[in-house]
């Protein structure tokens, strides 16, 4: 299996007459951790909002376990996949939100049970035992009955993190998963991430948390203006950027 | 007195860490104007109330006597009956209206838009004579292709009484004005949730029926609730069609006999305004359930920030 998990190829995306993603080449091996970082409107966040087809892209490929994203390719022709097939492709990969975004009507425990009843047709009693073991992992029991507005961020975000793992996804996309969080809270998600690194999971994280990037990715892309500016291991690029912009950026944030 | 034994119940609940404080103790502020002005408006309404009470207009004794009317009660039921059935009926449609609305299909939306715009910019009063017309302008509904023979073939006067046609009229006027109210419920549901269940794998349906609605329930129900009772009164309004036994139109009926308006007018009020209550009671409780989750979590976190404050 020496496929990559997902691999974009030169990936162009326009808002308007505005470029977003300016020709964006990169693979992402299995059970690797790719970190994103660079300036809020680099187009990190895009890159990863395509990859489960949440953005459409204006040209390029993107490939999730050598499944083409968004599309069906047959000889030369493309045709859009039917929401039902690209719905059955987002199932394979979570992401969670630099927001959260929980379902505000339901306890944590329903939270995390609800896609695997209505998307996967499990089974009530599995879906809520699984989802008992993710809430555990997350170190969350205790707070299975409440109600996300009763959470703090950082608890928040961890039961987002469960509820996109309940669909037991190949590939685990976070768009600034701490850019919301209290300092303090920080630290709690990104120990549960982590675990996940350390657990085999591939991912891609975009991050402001440039120690972490550091210490848990195992390939890092610097983006600025919709492209990629440098790539290499983490070390590397953020101990001795060679490009410019990356070593601006990295003096002001460090 | 009262404050000072609030103060030292409470600071008896919180056991050994309390800080015992004298409770102020002022005269309270007095305020002469608003006593006087509901002084007086007291008095004026007492004096309404003895004086209707005795004025041989109202004629209470007929009041009494048409209340329990077996004709009155029929009408009631006939009214109550029109208010369920175009409501139901309206929200189905207005759901889907909104739904249009919000549609990416440009064809869809701007029907939508057209079917508000003339609901929602004539009569419904109006509408209703136009209902009751229906029989005038397509004397037969049929069923089938266009230049052929059709497959079933209705007479319009036939297939449709009055009572029917009072609920179509009722009806899709008021779906326009639901449609409205769903509308912005269905807006005001944050777009991270449709989002996040996107990305979970959701279909469209799935987020809209188990995250989106019962999120935008909140703020859907009570406008709603109004609606009903509204549409309760409006239903007095059919006799345009002409639907003549409904709650008004037959004490305005029994009245032409008896040359005795008021009191049936009277009857009237009272049964309208007796359902009237039983909705907003009902509204009540049904705004409470669905506002669960927000205000369950609310009580249970000032709970939680209150008892981690004594630590």
């Amino acid at each position: 299996m020496s496929e990559p998990m997902v691999k974009i190829d030169s990936v162009y995306k326009k808002f308007g007459s505005n470029l977003v993603l300016n020709g964006i080449s990169v693979e992402v091996k299995r059970g690797e951790v790719l970190c994103i970082i660079g300036p809020s409107g680099s187009g990190k966040s895009t890159l990863l909002r395509c990859i489960n087809h949440l953005e459409t892209i204006s040209a390029g490929r993107i490939f999730v376990d050598a499944n083409l994203i968004g599309y069906r390719q047959s000889g030369e022709s493309l045709y859009e996949l039917h929401p039902r097939d690209a719905a059955k492709q987002r199932r394979e990969i979570g992401m969670v939100f630099q927001n959260f975004n929980l379902f505000a009507h339901l306890t944590v425990l329903e939270n995390v049970i609800q896609a695997p009843l209505t998307v996967g047709k499990v089974a009530r009693a599995l879906a809520i035992e699984e989802a008992k073991e993710l809430i555990a992992r997350v170190g969350l029991t205790a707070k299975l009955d409440s109600y996300p507005a009763e959470l703090s961020g950082g608890q928040q975000q961890r039961v987002a993190i469960a509820r996109a793992l309940a669909m037991k996804p190949k590939l685990m996309l976070f768009d600034e998963p701490t850019s919301a969080l209290d300092p303090e809270l920080v630290g709690e998600v990104l120990d549960v991430i982590r675990d996940l690194a350390d657990s085999g999971m591939t991912m891609i994280v975009v991050t402001h948390e440039i120690g972490f990037a550091r210490e848990v990715g195992d390939s890092l892309i610097f983006m600025d203006a919709g492209e990629i500016v440098e790539a290499g291991s983490p070390r590397d690029v953020l101990l001795s950027p060679q490009q410019a912009r990356t070593q601006e950026f990295l003096s002001k944030v460090l | 007195m009262a404050r000072k034994r609030f103060s030292q119940q409470k600071a008896s609940e919180q056991g050994p860490s309390v800080v015992v404080f004298a409770a102020i103790k002022a005269k309270k502020l007095r305020h002469p104007v608003r006593s006087i002005i509901a002084t007086a408006l007291i008095l004026i309404g007492l004096v309404v109330a003895v004086d209707a009470a005795f004025r041989p207009a109202y004629d209470w004794p007929a009041v009494a006597k048409y209340l329990f009317d077996h004709r009155v009660l029929e009408a009631l039921v006939n009214t109550v009956q029109l208010t369920i059935f175009s409501m139901l009926i309206a929200i189905v449609l207005g759901a889907l209206l909104a739904v249009m609305r919000l549609s990416e299909n440009g064809v869809l939306r701007n029907l939508a838009w057209l079917y508000l715009w003339i609901f929602r910019g004539t009569p419904v009063y109006v509408q209703l004579v136009f209902w009751g017309l229906l029989a005038v302008i397509y004397q037969n509904i049929s069923v089938g292709l266009p230049f052929a023979e059709p497959i079933f073939s209705w007479q319009t006067k036939a297939a449709l009484n009055a009572f029917v046609l009072a609920i179509i009229g009722l009806a899709l006027n008021e779906a326009a004005y639901m449609a409205e109210i769903v509308r912005a419920g269905l807006l005001s549901v944050d777009r991270g949730q449709e989002e996040a269940a996107t990305a979970l794998g959701m279909s469209w349906w799935q987020t809209i029926r188990t995250i989106i609605l019962p999120q935008a329930m909140k703020v859907i129900i009570p406008p709603t609730g109004n609606e009903i009772i509204s549409m309760l009164k409006t239903t007095s309004l059919v006799t345009a069609v002409p639907y003549s036994f409904d709650l008004y139109a037959r004490t305005h009926d029994i009245a032409a006999e008896t040359f005795n308006p008021i009191p049936l007018l009277i009857v009237a009020s009272f049964w309208y305004l007796a359902v009237t209550t039983l909705l907003m009671i009902a509204q009540h409780f049904i705004e409470k359930r669905f506002g669960r989750f927000e205000s369950y979590a609310k009580a249970k976190n000032s709970r939680y920030k209150r008892s981690r404050g004594v630590n």
